[in-house]
């Protein structure tokens, strides 16, 4: 199994570190893992992505153009990444501020309310973990129980007490993710 | 094994040298590679292993705080990114004319002049071809994995006492910014003083009524001595180029053409060889791991075998020089670069070898 991922977004989202916990899930289940960020000057203009590879074999190339996941949480990244995903493969994304709908016909879309819903409930910190309960209903490549370990890992001790939180909106994200086109 | 963790490569290089019993760090910040200096400042190795961590005034004091730490026999280390590094040039000669050991990180970026803060090899010739003044070689690592950020920081202090001479790890801002998972070595203790007197016989230790000064100098107005020296380094290198080359060979068994590339590259270009092995096209990837010494009769042995090389590098065609070198012109050998930090894709150069080799 390898699965090639890109989440993208807007800065402050959580981009980085949904693709950190994910990564440190799949070392926690002894699997190859890399976690590429941007952290050139698209960094600095507010957009955020990283390319984050899970596979139980050893990772070739970190950099990566097309992907089996796109996780897009923003129009530009929408609009950049959207031809980037394999045909077949899975596009995932938060209609919150998304002006021109995803239009392939070769691929699966899903879209995912998270945004909204982590406003509402107050867990606002946690929406990129709802976004994250979605794309793991859809493909479990990484256990439940080894988010929680990755949690552990990736959070320092003195956020600990959050976990609790990222798990609801896990379970939350499941529950949220509807189909928009499936093949 | 050592420990477990997910790491990027800037943090693994810091993370090894505490462990492997560094007794200094000088540095001065630059995009892509301040999480090592960053991360020792957070781990304070200084209160545990007493390993000192010092942000020098600019990278010329730094490469200089090395020059004095190496002349005590002590494990000394810097990291900086391009323009940094070729700041240190001069103290670079200046180690290896006085033949101290000291490890340097280079966590390439896009040049030249200031550049960019995106990865790059554009420094292969600078880390190679010797980049400072006089006949001097630095042992060069190329590290394509994290985990290999975290081991060739023994490797090289290893080899830089050996030899008595600067190592340098030749990465990239990729490397250093991107995480895998790393098998951490248990930590070594710091060497006593004990241990450095009697490891190091050459070091300036505080000199004992019993014997004669140690001098450590580059510099010798006789130029008959200038030349004996310079002839003891050749000396060395020769040794160096015989015993301590490393590098890669991926499905090149059975190979027709082959992939040369190092670090970074060399990744893009092992997914490149599973595409091309879909289609049933039988290539194969050569990475040297050592730039210098540069592995030269491999690489010649393979250039027998296989019907065409594309040598893949994030410059304008710098280590296809010494692979020509070392093959000859009896196949094709051609380049495909990107730069400015530009990375290409792995579809991109199964294009170009399809392109330039295969078709051509």
């Amino acid at each position: 199994m390898t699965e090639e991922i890109i989440i993208a977004g807007f800065g402050g989202q959580g981009v980085l570190s949904m693709g950190k916990i994910l990564a440190y899930s799949g070392v926690m289940q002894d699997q190859e893992v890399s976690w590429m960020p941007s952290y050139g000057p698209e960094m600095r203009g507010g957009t955020a992505n990283v390319t984050v590879i899970v596979s139980d074999e050893r990772i070739s190339s970190p950099i990566l153009n097309k992907f089996d996941t796109a996780i897009i949480l923003n129009q530009q990244s929408l609009d950049k990444f959207e031809n980037a995903v394999k045909p077949g493969g899975l596009l995932i994304y938060d209609p919150n501020g998304i002006t021109r709908q995803p239009e392939r016909k070769d691929i699966n879309i899903y879209s995912i309310a998270a945004a909204d819903e982590a406003a509402k409930m107050g867990l606002s910190k946690v929406f990129n973990m709802m976004v994250l309960g979605g794309f793991l209903k859809l493909k479990p490549i990484v256990k439940m129980e080894n988010i929680r370990k990755g949690l552990e890992k990736s959070l320092p001790a003195r956020h600990h007490k959050l976990i609790p939180e990222n798990e609801k909106a896990l379970t939350i994200g499941q529950d949220l993710i509807q189909p928009v086109h499936v093949l | 094994m050592g420990e477990l963790r997910l790491m990027k490569g800037n943090e693994a290089i810091a993370e090894a040298a505490i462990r492997v019993g560094c007794d200094g760090y000088f540095g001065y910040p630059i995009t892509p590679q301040s999480e090592v200096m960053e991360y020792l400042m957070a781990e304070k190795p200084y209160e545990t292993t007493g390993m000192v961590v010092l942000q020098a005034e600019s990278e010329v004091a730094a490469i200089n705080m090395l020059y004095g730490g190496a002349g005590t026999g002590k494990m000394v280390m810097t990291s900086s990114s391009s323009p940094g590094i070729s700041l240190m040039q001069e103290g670079i000669s200046y180690l290896a004319g006085t033949q101290l050991p000291a490890l340097i990180v280079n966590i390439v970026r896009g040049g030249p002049g200031l550049g960019t803060i995106q990865p790059s090899q554009a420094d292969y010739f600078q880390a190679v071809k010797g980049g400072g003044h006089g006949d001097y070689y630095t042992i060069v690592y190329a590290p394509a994995s994290v985990q290999e950020m975290a081991d060739f920081v023994k490797l090289g202090f290893d080899a830089a006492f050996h030899y008595r001479t600067p190592v340098l790890i030749l990465s990239d801002g990729a490397i250093g910014q991107m995480m895998e998972k790393v098998y951490l070595p248990d930590p070594i203790p710091r060497r006593t003083e004990e241990e450095v007197i009697s490891q190091c016989p050459w070091a300036s230790t505080g000199k004992p009524p019993t014997r004669e000064h140690h001098i450590m100098t580059s510099l010798d107005l006789d130029p008959a001595g200038q030349e004996r020296l310079n002839l003891l380094l050749q000396e060395k290198y020769r040794v160096i180029e015989e015993k301590e080359v490393l590098y890669e060979k991926i499905d090149c068994d059975d190979a027709e053409y082959v992939f040369v590339a190092f670090g970074l590259s060399a990744r893009i270009c092992q997914k490149a060889v599973h595409l091309a092995r879909e289609q049933g096209i039988k290539v194969g990837l050569f990475r040297p791991i050592t730039l210098f010494p540069f592995p030269k009769k491999p690489l010649q042995e393979l250039g027998k075998k296989v019907k065409g090389m594309l040598v893949v590098e994030m410059n304008a065609g710098q280590m296809i020089e010494d692979v020509i070198l070392s093959v000859g012109f009896q196949i094709p050998i051609k380049h495909y670069g990107r730069f400015g930090g530009i990375i290409p894709t792995p579809d991109e150069v199964f294009r170009m070898l399809k392109e330039k080799i295969i078709g051509g």
